[in-house]
């Protein structure tokens, strides 16, 4: 579609459309299933392994004048070791075409549609960043034990970025280095290989909302409503590269956030923040889309900022009630990011949608004491009466020792889940599982849930 | 199947000693199975072995629990149990604290499996029900033969570490407590047929009823607040360098005060923020902007009120469970009090 401003003979300026109007692009995701990781002298996969030249990308991580030292190590599902403190988890993707990249925003500008045409999944495997902990926000990640029923990234074949800040480096400039390490990390293994062949591939028509309503006039319009913290460090997320504490809730195409449009800067807490991995592959949008054009007409993501203040959270609260209705909503679900205030976000839309008429369930997690015997919401509305909950993340856990530690034990001290005292001599760990990277995720990946007694 | 060895608390009643007229008899013991027990036994098709039973007068519980438990703890832990049966003590007052005292302390203090059955009313119930399995009953022993063959065969499950359904499915007392299990569907799923239950107007059962929160009604004004002690407190995080107490950055287990008597600011590098749930950047740079004792004391000198309270109250508000926040209310509350403070100003995150 080409638009050209004409000026009249009058002076006035007049819009006016060439050409005929353009469909939206197809959107396809070609994945390489990864089940061998190892280093080598190249960067490339064979049958399916991917071998990770480790000289080359600590270069590319080298290049940000902030970090002094990388290290680059694996951990493979059921092997004995313990990743900790880790900031964030990502899946390598990357686009096929030229001038196009996954994480819009951030190798360049977005000026290309995201969430159309075609991307590449290293599908298995994942890049987490650890090293020098910035605060107090970042996780642990078990390759097997008890801890690793918690978290489906024990089951990934995962490079870990061991990542050194420069002395003397900010605590905002340290995290602003390890999220970006982690998505040129990604962004470098995926490019890498684009040229291979793909095993498998999965197609999304992307439609407009005059297609969505002609197509399926009868079936209920539903909308999913992703929060996402935007609070200060390690409680930000970057909406296509720019932090989203200045921004007004943004209706997205669902296929946007599988390339990296929501990128996570999020640590809090560990059991319940999604990192990049779980906006990459959230669930709730696969489990929409499963039931879209049979049981419901699902329109879109509307994806809103939580701030702290209240009079942000009411302001972002009318703007997505705004974004649903304008669409036409029926139904919508609402998932939570991180735990405490955001249930204030919560409620607030809960409340203005079911007074709406929009059917609403909300998706969260509880902090209800180690005896389960506490509130485990911060904030409740009558209007909330259809909820499903991911656990109980005050749970105690007793994590056995592991023969290696990629990073740094002594952060279970200080991380959250974590207490002084958690590591025990005899290298075991007590600690809840807040502590475990996604435990009690928000979007539902995991099957952990509460019940009464 | 090895026999599971059991150990039965009654009363004087059940005990066959005699009625209220020996409700103050103290605590003694037999060997083997008393009244009741036998019918455990014979319910249990002999699996149960009750190896002791012990007996107190209500009143000598109800009245001296803490010497009611005292004594009978040492007679269960010799016999090595492999669990406790209390009851049952429907409507019954005094045995029914005892019984879930009793039951509270071994499962607290021996780890056994324990259980007591008593009508929902019951005194017993409130005190102990969070910790331990309660099955419901009537008010009177006149359905004892329907509650025995129930007790024995939850208490086997409870030795067996068997999974335990929900209280409806199991008869016992609701504990309001809740538990993680695995669901065999993802989360996600389960939201979307929530939604479209809802939207089909199916019956759908939510996973979490809203909990019900406490109302604090807010303290009378202060009269006279020139002449009023006036605390700062945080819920913040902000304590001295190094964070000496260790509070935790997320569910802090306590809360601790810091003197403040001599100081008029906070200095920065002197503080540090040990809460987990902010950006603690520019608070590191100024802790006075989460405790503001530099506006306080500003206050102070122009008279808007007496005096600073000497102290800071402070702990980390990440996460923390209720019940946890609810006890360190009320001790800071308590020491203020003591101390003579009148007010308090509480600055959150």
């Amino acid at each position: 579609m080409r638009i050209e401003m004409e000026r009249t003979h009058s002076g006035t300026a007049l819009w006016q459309v060439q050409g005929s109007k353009q469909k939206l692009k197809e959107f396809v995701l070609r994945r390489i299933r990864v089940m061998e990781l190892d280093f080598s002298d190249r960067t490339h996969v064979r049958g399916h392994s991917l071998y990770v030249n480790r000289e080359e990308l600590s270069e590319i991580i080298l290049e940000d004048k902030s970090i002094a030292r990388v290290d680059l190590a694996i951990a493979r599902p059921g092997e004995s070791k313990r990743i900790i403190p880790v900031k964030d988890v990502i899946e390598p993707r990357c686009k096929y075409s030229e001038g196009e990249d996954a994480f819009p925003g951030f190798f360049g500008d977005a000026n290309f549609p995201s969430g159309q045409g075609e991307t590449l999944v290293l599908d298995g495997i994942t890049v987490v960043t650890s090293g020098r902990m910035v605060n107090f926000q970042e996780g642990l990640i078990d390759m097997s034990g008890p801890g690793a029923e918690y978290s489906l990234f024990s089951g990934k074949l995962n490079l870990v970025l061991l990542i050194e800040p420069v002395e003397g480096l900010g605590k905002h400039e340290h995290e602003r280095s390890v999220r970006l390490a982690g998505l040129k990390a990604a962004h470098y293994l995926a490019s890498s290989v684009r040229e291979n062949k793909w095993d498998e591939e999965q197609r999304f028509l992307v439609k407009s909302l005059v297609d969505l309503y002609q197509e399926f006039p009868n079936l209920p319009k539903v909308v999913y409503v992703c929060q996402a913290i935007a609070q200060g460090l390690l409680h930000d997320n970057y909406f296509y590269g720019l932090n989203a504490q200045g921004c007004l809730p943004v209706l997205m195409n669902p296929t946007e956030l599988m390339d990296g449009a929501v990128v996570s800067g999020n640590c809090a807490a560990p059991c319940h923040k999604h990192t990049t991995y779980h906006h990459q592959n959230n669930p709730i949008v696969e489990d929409l889309l499963r039931e879209h054009g049979k049981r419901i007409n699902f329109l879109g993501v509307i994806v809103p900022p939580v701030r702290t203040a209240l009079a942000e959270k009411e302001r972002i609260g009318y703007q997505v009630l705004k974004l649903a209705q304008m669409l036409g909503s029926d139904g919508a679900i609402i998932s939570e990011d991180g735990g405490g205030n955001p249930e204030a976000d919560l409620m607030i839309v809960a409340r203005h949608f079911e007074k709406n008429g929009i059917r609403t369930v909300i998706i969260t997690d509880e902090y209800a004491g180690s005896d389960g015997a506490s509130p485990g919401l911060a904030d409740v509305t009558p209007e909330a009466d259809a909820v499903v909950t991911n656990g109980n993340g005050n749970q105690k856990v007793k994590l056995p020792p592991m023969d290696e530690t990629l990073g740094y034990i002594e952060a279970i001290d200080h991380i959250t889940g974590g207490h002084e005292g958690s590591l025990l001599p005899d290298g075991s760990i007590e600690m809840e599982i807040a502590g475990i990277m996604g435990s009690t995720n928000e979007l539902g990946i995991e099957n952990l849930r509460t019940v009464a007694i | 199947m090895k026999q599971i060895r059991v150990i039965h608390y009654i009363n004087q009643f059940f005990g066959k000693i005699g009625g209220e007229d020996m409700a103050s008899i103290p605590p003694r013991f037999e060997e083997g199975p008393v009244g009741i027990g036998e019918m455990i036994v014979s319910c249990s098709e002999g699996d149960f072995q009750i190896v002791r039973t012990i007996i107190c007068g209500d009143n000598f519980a109800a009245e001296n629990l803490e010497e009611f438990t005292k004594t009978i703890l040492p007679w269960i832990e010799e016999v090595d149990p492999d669990l406790l049966i209390a009851g049952p003590a429907f409507a019954a007052g005094r045995y029914g604290t005892a019984c879930g005292i009793l039951c509270q302390e071994v499962h607290t203090k021996l780890g056994i499996p324990v259980l007591s059955a008593m009508h929902p009313l019951n005194p017993g119930v409130d005190l102990a029900k969070k910790d331990i399995f309660i099955l419901e009953t009537g008010d009177s022993a006149r359905e004892i033969a329907r509650v025995v063959p129930r007790m024995v065969s939850f208490a086997r499950k409870l030795v067996l570490r068997a999974e335990i359904g929900s209280p409806e499915e199991e008869g016992y007392i609701p504990r309001g407590i809740r538990i993680n299990v695995r669901d065999q569907r993802r989360g996600s799923r389960r939201a979307v047929e929530m939604l479209i239950n809802k939207l089909e107007g199916t019956p759908f059962e939510t996973e979490l009823p809203m909990p019900v929160f406490d109302r604090v009604p807010p303290a009378p004004a202060i009269s006279v607040l020139s002449e009023a002690v006036i605390a700062i407190a945080t819920e913040g995080g902000i304590v001295p360098q190094g964070n000496p107490d260790r509070i935790e950055a997320h569910n802090a287990s306590k809360w601790c005060r810091y003197p403040i008597s001599d100081i008029s600011r906070l200095e920065k590098g002197r503080y540090e923020v040990a809460h987990g749930g902010y950006d603690p950047v520019p608070a590191t740079d100024d802790p006075n902007r989460v405790l503001p004792l530099d506006a306080a004391r500003v206050c102070e000198q122009d008279g808007l009120f007496s005096r600073l309270y000497d102290y800071y109250p402070v702990t980390v508000g990440n996460v923390t469970a209720v019940r946890s926040a609810e006890k360190y209310g009320r001790e800071i509350g308590e020491m203020l009090k003591k101390d003579g403070v009148q007010g308090v100003i509480l600055t959150s995150t």
